[in-house]
């Protein structure tokens, strides 16, 4: 295997990793407030 | 500090904060991978493996730090009541141990060129994993805790006698052999030259933005769901 494998394995990983922290964040962030909101809203 | 204890004025400050961390911090990752990546040099001992120190390095940092903001939370939760410093460490446990596990697996990589092995049971490499796995651990209790309704103290504990292994993971290269090398960086300056320690720095700046973005987005999650179950709790007594 040269480097460039390893390297790109390196930043695969990371990317990978902070996708899933990043969407995964946003997604139950959003669908938490717009539920809290909606409940509000409820008489 | 008690100013931000009411959750609406937190979330005051948090909603647009919350961007403009995340923004800027994403610009600056991205920013910092590509000069990493296609604006060094080939390193003369190491090659072109030292590219990896542009994720490897910020997540390890980023995974001690992590849990260093999480003793000091759990210090506020208990000492001082502050009501958003559970939250708080609740929040950051999973980006913490998401960097934890990024640096493990990102200076794997890395060993298996440099040194011939993938792992080494070593000081340095034990004890992150040894920090990982307290991850792990207060992830488990917080949220066997916030199940249970209490305001999770037997976390807080946990966060603040876990922060005995940060200042391990430190000295660790000083302490025992190591197949890690000695810290490149420290408070008297550094060994590393301008051409990949300015990339460096600005990587490090930009995985800290997101981190903290994370984090808010975490905190504004579960304050949501707090305010889901007050509502769904006064609606079953009507």
């Amino acid at each position: 295997m040269t480097h460039t494998t390893f390297i790109i394995a390196a930043f695969a990983v990371t990317s990978a990793g902070m996708a899933w922290l990043i969407i995964g964040s946003y997604v139950t962030m959003r669908r938490s407030e717009a539920l809290a909101d909606d409940l509000r809203q409820q008489p | 500090m008690h100013r931000f204890a009411n959750p609406a004025r937190f979330l005051r400050l948090a909603k647009p904060l919350t961007p403009a961390l995340f923004w800027p911090g994403l610009v600056l990752t991205l920013g910092a991978c590509l000069w990493g990546l296609f604006g060094t040099p080939t390193e003369r001992l190491m090659g072109d493996t030292v590219k990896i120190i542009f994720v490897h390095v910020p997540s390890a940092w980023l995974g001690m730090g992590g849990w260093m903001a999480i003793a000091i939370a759990s210090i506020v939760q208990l000492v001082w009541r502050h009501p958003l410093a559970g939250i708080a460490a609740r929040a950051i446990a999973v980006p913490g141990a998401t960097f934890a596990a990024i640096c493990l697996v990102t200076g794997s990589i890395w060993g298996r060129p440099t040194w011939g092995t993938w792992w080494v049971w070593d000081g340095r490499l034990t004890s992150m994993l040894v920090l990982f796995f307290l991850y792990l651990g207060y992830i488990a209790l917080s949220s066997a805790s916030s199940e249970k309704g209490d305001t999770s103290r037997v976390a807080a504990v946990f966060g603040i006698i876990g922060a005995v292994n940060i200042p391990i993971i430190n000295r660790s290269v000083i302490w025992w052999e190591s197949q890690h090398q000695k810290a490149s960086i420290t408070l008297g300056g550094s060994s590393i030259d301008d051409a990949y320690l300015v990339p460096l720095f600005v990587s490090v700046a930009g995985f800290s933005l997101l981190f903290g973005a994370l984090v808010l987005m975490r905190m504004r999650a579960a304050l949501a769901e707090m305010r889901i179950e007050a509502r769904m709790r006064r609606m079953a007594e009507d």
